[in-house]
């Protein structure tokens, strides 16, 4: 089965609190995208494996919960040359850098992240979190209502400075 | 052994120097020395964060909610802890595991060969296969699986699609990479249609051989140093885990088997839904995570370690022929003299696993009753299940109990993670104490107690990656408690010093 064009890959486990944001986000998109357009995948955490599912695509967006960011902000992904050495789990950035490895240039790619607070188990969505996840759903909506041949170039312009976050 | 390193006599007047966290495992752990001016080690401890509030977060719950609810403790093994709980709801409906339709117990077993499969080619290929392929004190840039991959292609390739097909094995059974609803109460909801199984079947061939020639790759780097490795973090131990009937090794159901470190027979074939008299589990003051021993044999004589070394360790024969070939050379080549004590040999004992599973799933593949839709068996309510399985990291139990209205009011696990606990704690302190005591501290000496934490393949449950979350960070105390070295390692790899975190 040939690969539709744009991926939309949330990391997250949803019965930690805000980690649930990526995953939420795909859920909010479902019945507003195109689904001969759009795959979504959602994972606990990105692995490198996840490289095999970046391939024959046109557009990469990665949705992640972020301890950083104070509501949301989506910037361009350039591939990480090296890997974090911490933990068995890869930034989007080192994926892309394993995908380069692996099978050359990677599709554009980029990382929305929203702001979040809190990651116990058992917790809910920080009211935070909600408000959110409410602008980072209307940014992607809009993202996602453009012909699908120019996505990629609406992507970036949309994006802020490439970011060499790992 | 080496536990007279697990508390030191004068605390008051040592450095301290913590790794924390640990990398290259599952979640989070912290490990801990306490050093003399010589740099003479009086104190290694390991500390795990424990699987913190989660019988609290299953309490309450309505029973049928389990086995979705449980997939969220872990990112790693969620498969494990699903089929564990729906064991455990099976009885809760009255369903023992004899009563479970044909075909629900052959998709279960196929979703945990999976589960497995994936599990291992993750630790081994991912996490491990740096250190022992470039040594555990290569260039820190060197221990990643992305140089494995450019040095070694072939082998990190093969890695790669090792774990993409055991995942594809889960989504195929259950629907999903992730959050899967396969087992329900008393059986499976969903058959496996003929296309999603010729699916599977189309690359099992090439996954065996895969899985042959991991086997034949860990034997080689055990071997290329061989003293060393039958050295390093090994402890003599107690071995636990199920069995089959017959004695052969089994990962989805069977009565438990202990075998004492000389190899004698503890007990056998136990019942595990009597786990409670056979494990007690001890808390101690300076860890969140508990020391279970067994009971027969008290606090200090009662630890055990489970997992792929005591599965391999515990069983009479492996029911697939190219694994079992595999244990019987395992076996010939380190059983000092009735078992394996080499921590290393833990990822020997993985691959032989890893192998089996790509063997049995072939053969269940080959399986027309697969495809059966009787996947449902009903019985009448009760109040307390038990499930045991055994999960990638060792034996996992799963207990509940419930009330008239279904509701879980009491929920006990043991993970497998836990009943290493000690082990994982003695292969600290023989590290300590053989390789580290009396030197300088260095990262590649530090990286040698992450190798043989690594060795377990312990889970520690975080599943919690947010962006900018998890740096490693490494403090050297003195005696008065002030830092006086620190150095930060970001989660994109780079590092600092000093300060600047």
């Amino acid at each position: 089965m040939a690969a539709k064009p744009v991926l939309l890959l949330a990391c997250g486990n949803p019965s930690r609190g805000d980690d649930a944001l990526g995953p939420l986000l795909l859920e909010a998109l479902a019945e507003h995208i195109d689904p001969d357009l759009v795959e979504c995948i959602v994972d606990f955490q990105l692995q490198i494996e996840h490289s095999l599912d970046l391939q024959d695509r046109q557009l990469v967006i990665f949705i992640d919960a972020s301890v950083r960011e104070p509501s949301f902000e989506f910037t361009m992904l350039t591939p990480a040359p090296a890997l974090s050495h911490t933990t068995h789990a890869l930034s989007p950035a080192a994926l892309l850098g394993v995908y380069r490895s692996l099978h050359g240039e990677p599709p554009p790619a980029y990382l929305l992240s929203i702001g979040g607070h809190s990651f116990e188990l058992g917790e809910a969505l920080s009211p935070a979190a909600q408000a959110n996840l409410a602008q980072a759903t209307r940014f992607a909506l809009d993202l996602l209502q453009g012909a699908p041949t120019e996505l990629a170039a609406c992507a970036a312009k949309l994006a802020v400075t490439p970011s060499a976050n790992g | 052994m080496y536990e007279h390193l697990e508390t030191a006599a004068n605390p008051a007047g040592l450095k301290r120097v913590a790794v924390d966290p640990v990398s290259r495992v599952e979640g989070h752990g912290k490990v801990t020395l306490l050093l003399d001016d010589q740099n003479q080690v009086q104190q290694a401890r390991l500390h795990i964060v424990e699987f913190r509030g989660f019988e609290k977060f299953i309490q309450g719950r309505p029973y049928w909610e389990l086995p979705v609810l449980v997939q969220r403790l872990c990112g790693i093994c969620p498969v494990s802890h699903h089929l564990a709980a729906a064991k455990a709801i099976d009885q809760l409906v009255g369903i023992d595991p004899a009563d479970l339709p044909a075909a629900a117990d052959k998709l279960r077993r196929l979703l945990h060969f999976g589960q497995v499969l994936q599990s291992h080619a993750l630790h081994f290929f991912y996490l491990s296969s740096p250190d022992l392929l470039f040594g555990f004190d290569s260039e820190i840039g060197q221990r990643s699986v992305v140089a494995v991959l450019a040095d070694h292609p072939e082998i990190g390739l093969q890695g790669v699609k090792l774990r993409k097909y055991g995942q594809e094995v889960i989504r195929m059974v259950s629907g999903k990479r992730v959050h899967g609803t396969g087992a329900i109460p008393g059986g499976m909801n969903k058959a496996l249609s003929r296309e999603e199984r010729d699916y599977l079947l189309q690359d099992i061939g090439q996954i065996v051989d895969w899985a042959k020639a991991a086997v034949a790759l860990v034997k080689h780097l055990h071997n290329a140093n061989r003293p060393f490795n039958d050295q390093f973090a090994t402890i003599r131990s107690n071995y636990l885990g199920l069995v089959n009937a017959d004695g052969a090794l089994e990962l989805y159901h069977g009565g438990i088997r202990a075998k004492n470190a000389d190899g004698t027979t503890l007990f056998d074939h136990y019942d595990y839904c009597d786990y409670q008299d056979l494990i007690r589990e001890e808390v101690r003051s300076w860890t969140y995570m508990k020391f279970p021993y067994l009971t027969a044999l008290g606090k200090a004589d009662g630890w055990y370690r489970v997992g792929p070394l005591a599965r391999v360790n515990n069983c009479d024969f492996i029911d697939t022929p190219l694994a079992e070939v595999a244990r019987v050379e395992f076996k010939q080549q380190l059983a000092d003299p009735a078992l394996v004590h080499s921590t290393l040999a833990f990822h020997w004992a993985r691959m032989i696993e890893l192998l089996h599973c790509a063997e049995r799933i072939e053969q269940l593949l080959a399986d027309p009753n697969l495809l059966s839709s009787d996947l449902v068996a009903q019985g009448s309510k009760r109040y307390q299940g038990i499930g045991v399985i055994e999960a990638p990291r060792g034996t996992l139990f799963h207990h509940y109990q419930i009330d008239d209205n279904d509701i879980v009011t009491k929920a006990n696990l043991i993970v497998s993670t836990t009943s290493n606990n000690t082990g994982m704690n003695e292969s600290v302190r023989q590290v300590a104490a053989e390789y580290l005591s009396g030197r300088e501290l260095t990262e590649p000496l530090l990286n040698q107690l992450e190798v043989a934490i690594r060795a377990y393949d312990p889970c520690l449950s975080c599943a919690t990656h947010a962006v900018g979350k998890m740096p490693l960070q490494v403090e050297l105390v003195d005696a008065a408690g002030r830092v006086v070295d620190r150095l930060i390692r970001h989660s994109n790899g780079e590092f600092a010093r000093g300060d600047a975190v």
